[in-house]
């Protein structure tokens, strides 16, 4: 199961490779890894995205929370959140097809941030699946780049 | 932010002597190096000077801090290793940049594996040439990462001493581990003013106060409802100074106590309680007694694939209580019904205000009649030919278990582990987690340097003894008056074991001929002796004791002998080789 993890951590260089590091050699797979700052200028938020049964998620948690960087670490899967995925996507576009395109944009509330001579760049936010629909639906036009943030996420309400 | 509330048994490093705070001096890096080093109560330090370290070592030179000069980096790592184990104080080393800082890795690996508090302080090339593969550059803590507890490449001068203060606070609490300083050469050379920060601010390191009331009764009770239960004791019981709270424990409850290789000394051996070692070169009665309990109290244990064997038939019908003071380890390789996370000595502590004294005549009784018809034994025809064996229990009573035994690895470390019974903690010193051969002889120095006046043996085998043997010119350097005891039959008898046992005895690249050990020492001018019968050990060793000089033994003892019993690796405890 995929399980979404909010991590707090020490906004100073190399701290994205000890996290990173300690996936890979420990041999968990990491489905998307999201980063930034927070408000907090000291602090960077890291939204990891890990698939894996129960005592795997248990021992991730576990071994993240004990690099000395890690701040806080929270397991958010089980609670209501928002999340949100960025896709920029350039899609062929002769002029032929730019109705079409400009439709399924409009659709999935998407916007187009460029135009080429027969490209378009598409933007789209939203949660995976909306970020997958629309990546299907532009698909059969010929997408000639892709690139996709991974999650970042947020409970909802004044928890925090 | 106020220093964090520890727990009691976590001693705070200690800030001391700073003069006087209010007029900071100003300082260069490496003198606050070396003050920082004096404030944290470091009183010797490992190492080896290059180029990217010479402003340190110029400083050191008028400090008190005493320098030991090995003769490879990693000598400097692993007698650093040797002297925290030994103490409970971090050990400290110094190595240049680039090939100074990787020949530590190994060094760096053993401490991360036997949670051994150490500060590993590397010279890296200055600032404006880190990145551009300069000369003797490495990304030393980059190549680090996954081995330290932590690491620091210190980017401006008025962050070294913040840097050292929290490197040994991190090495030293909590789980102990390695933590290592990259310091370039510029850095040593700028100036700053030199102010030791009282507080301590690290947001993602917090050592919460101990609290485990509710797990703490279960465990309890779950102890006294248990009919056959023991106690499976490893390093953490060391590292948290509890020996004496897990004998009285042991012994108010009736409860016998296997110990793994780190856990030699948790307990002493000659105890009737004690059963010795687990695992793949335990005693069987250590075996059978955690195949056959119901209830498994591990204090201070990872549960070590060398010690569980196949983790689904490790100590099938118990109830298992973990005590443990990193989190990460409650159910990292065995399930575990009760988890208490927290120092072991305050639990175990905890736990003896809640037992009572329980009698168990029919437990202990079967493991008596396991222990009468299983003994750790072997085949000694006393036809004059060496049994290693043999040898290792000659160590035992001539010392009568008081020294401070470190070792290398492979045959010889199973059979100290066997047949040296430990009676004191910190004197079993031998590298557990990575098993690196070529620790025992520089963990030695380390040891002797904390003990001066204690009996050091370094138990060895011919083929680890071969990889930091230029160390013994280190040992005759400083007088050390270790004991070097090579076990030597020729071959890596570890691997030529497995070889016999698992490939058909094709010894491929495991017969090892070694130097004429005597003449080494000779040239190093260390006394040495060779020793090929049985009746020459006793002597040989009286020998050795009597000076206190540095001495080699060259035991030539039988070459084929095997570690038994022997669990085979993935095996089930309850089913051992030569038992």
């Amino acid at each position: 199961m995929k399980h979404t993890l909010a991590v707090l951590v020490e906004n100073r260089p190399g701290v994205l490779a000890r996290i990173a590091g300690l996936f890979s050699r420990r041999g968990y797979n990491i489905e998307s890894l999201a980063v930034g700052q927070t408000e907090n200028p000291d602090i960077a938020r890291m939204t990891i995205v890990v698939d894996g049964d129960d005592r795997v998620i248990e021992q991730v948690s576990k071994q993240l929370h004990k690099l000395i960087d890690v701040i806080k670490l929270s397991d958010i899967t089980e609670e209501e959140y928002v999340d949100r995925e960025l896709l920029l996507v350039k899609v062929n576009a002769d002029p032929s097809v730019r109705g079409e395109i400009m439709q399924i944009v409009d659709i999935f509330r998407a916007r187009i941030v460029d135009i080429g001579r027969n490209t378009l760049i598409i933007e789209a936010t939203g949660d995976e699946g909306k970020i997958n629909a629309i990546e299907a639906s532009l698909r059969p036009f010929g997408i000639k780049e892709l690139v996709r943030t991974g999650k970042i996420a947020m409970v909802r309400g004044p928890k925090q | 932010m106020a220093v964090r509330q520890v727990t009691e048994a976590i001693e705070l490093s200690e800030v001391k002597d700073l003069g006087n705070l209010s007029k900071p001096e100003v300082l260069t890096g490496a003198q606050i190096l070396i003050k920082a080093l004096e404030a944290e109560g470091v009183d010797t330090v490992f190492g080896y000077p290059g180029g990217a370290v010479l402003a340190i070592y110029d400083c050191l030179y008028e400090s008190n801090i005493r320098h030991i000069l090995t003769r490879h980096e990693q000598g400097a790592v692993h007698a650093a290793d040797g002297y925290a184990r030994a103490t409970g104080k971090p050990g400290v080393c110094i190595a240049t940049s680039g090939p100074g800082a990787t020949n530590l890795v190994t060094g760096i690996a053993n401490a991360y594996m036997d949670s051994v508090p150490l500060i590993a302080i590397t010279g890296q090339v200055s600032l404006d040439m880190v990145g551009k593969d300069s000369f003797q550059e490495a990304d030393i803590t980059g190549i680090t990462l996954p081995i330290t507890k932590y690491g620091y490449l210190v980017k401006d001068v008025k962050d070294l001493a913040r840097i050292v203060r929290e490197a040994f606070y991190i090495a030293t609490t909590g789980r102990p581990g390695p933590v290592i300083i990259d310091i370039p050469k510029d850095i040593c050379t700028q100036k700053a003013e030199f102010m030791y920060p009282p507080e301590i601010d690290l947001p993602g390191y917090q050592l919460k106060p101990y609290r485990n009331g509710k797990q703490i009764n279960r465990a309890a009770q779950a102890i006294m409802r248990a009919k056959k239960p023991v106690i499976y004791a490893g390093g953490g019981v060391i590292a948290s100074g509890a020996h004496r709270e897990l004998l009285e424990l042991a012994e108010k409850l009736n409860i016998p106590v296997t110990i793994t290789l780190m856990g030699k000394g948790s307990i002493p051996e000659d105890h009737p309680l004690c059963l010795g070692m687990l695992g793949m070169h335990g005693t069987c009665y250590a075996n059978y007694a955690v195949s056959e309990c119901d209830l498994l109290l591990a204090v201070g244990v990872r549960f070590d694939d060398r010690v569980t064997g196949r983790v689904d038939t490790f100590a099938p019908n118990a109830t298992i209580i973990h005590i443990d003071i990193d989190p990460a380890e409650i159910g990292k390789n065995v399930p575990v019904d009760i988890p208490i996370v927290g120092d072991v000595k305050l639990a175990l502590r905890d736990l003896l205000k809640l037992v009572e004294p329980r009698e168990r005549r029919d437990w202990l009784d079967t493991i008596e009649e396991w222990r009468r018809r299983y003994p750790l034994h072997y085949e000694d025809d006393n036809n004059g030919r060496l049994k290693p064996q043999y040898v290792i229990e000659q160590i035992y009573e001539i010392t009568r278990g008081d020294a401070y035994i470190t070792t290398e690895v492979g045959q010889h470390q199973m059979w100290a582990a066997q047949y040296y019974r430990c009676r004191k903690p910190r004197s079993f010193i031998s590298s557990g987690g990575l098993g690196t051969m070529g620790f025992g002889l520089p963990a030695a120095i380390g040891v002797q340097i904390a003990h001066p006046e204690a009996t050091v043996f370094d138990i060895a085998g011919d083929g680890s003894v071969q990889m930091t043997s230029q160390e013994l010119a280190t040992i005759a350097q400083y007088n050390l008056p270790i004991k070097v005891a090579i076990l030597n039959n020729q071959y890596l008898g570890m691997v030529r074991q497995w070889q016999e046992l698992f490939f058909n005895k094709r010894y491929s690249q495991s017969e090892v001929l070694g130097p004429d050990f005597v003449k080494l020492a000779e040239a190093y001018g260390i006394e040495a002796v060779r020793v090929t019968k049985r009746e020459e050990v006793r002597p040989a060793l009286e020998r050795a004791l009597a000076t206190k000089k540095p001495f080699l033994l060259d035991f030539w003892v039988e070459r084929e002998e095997n570690v038994f019993p022997m669990v085979p690796p993935g095996g089930s405890l309850n089913k051992m080789l030569g038992r």
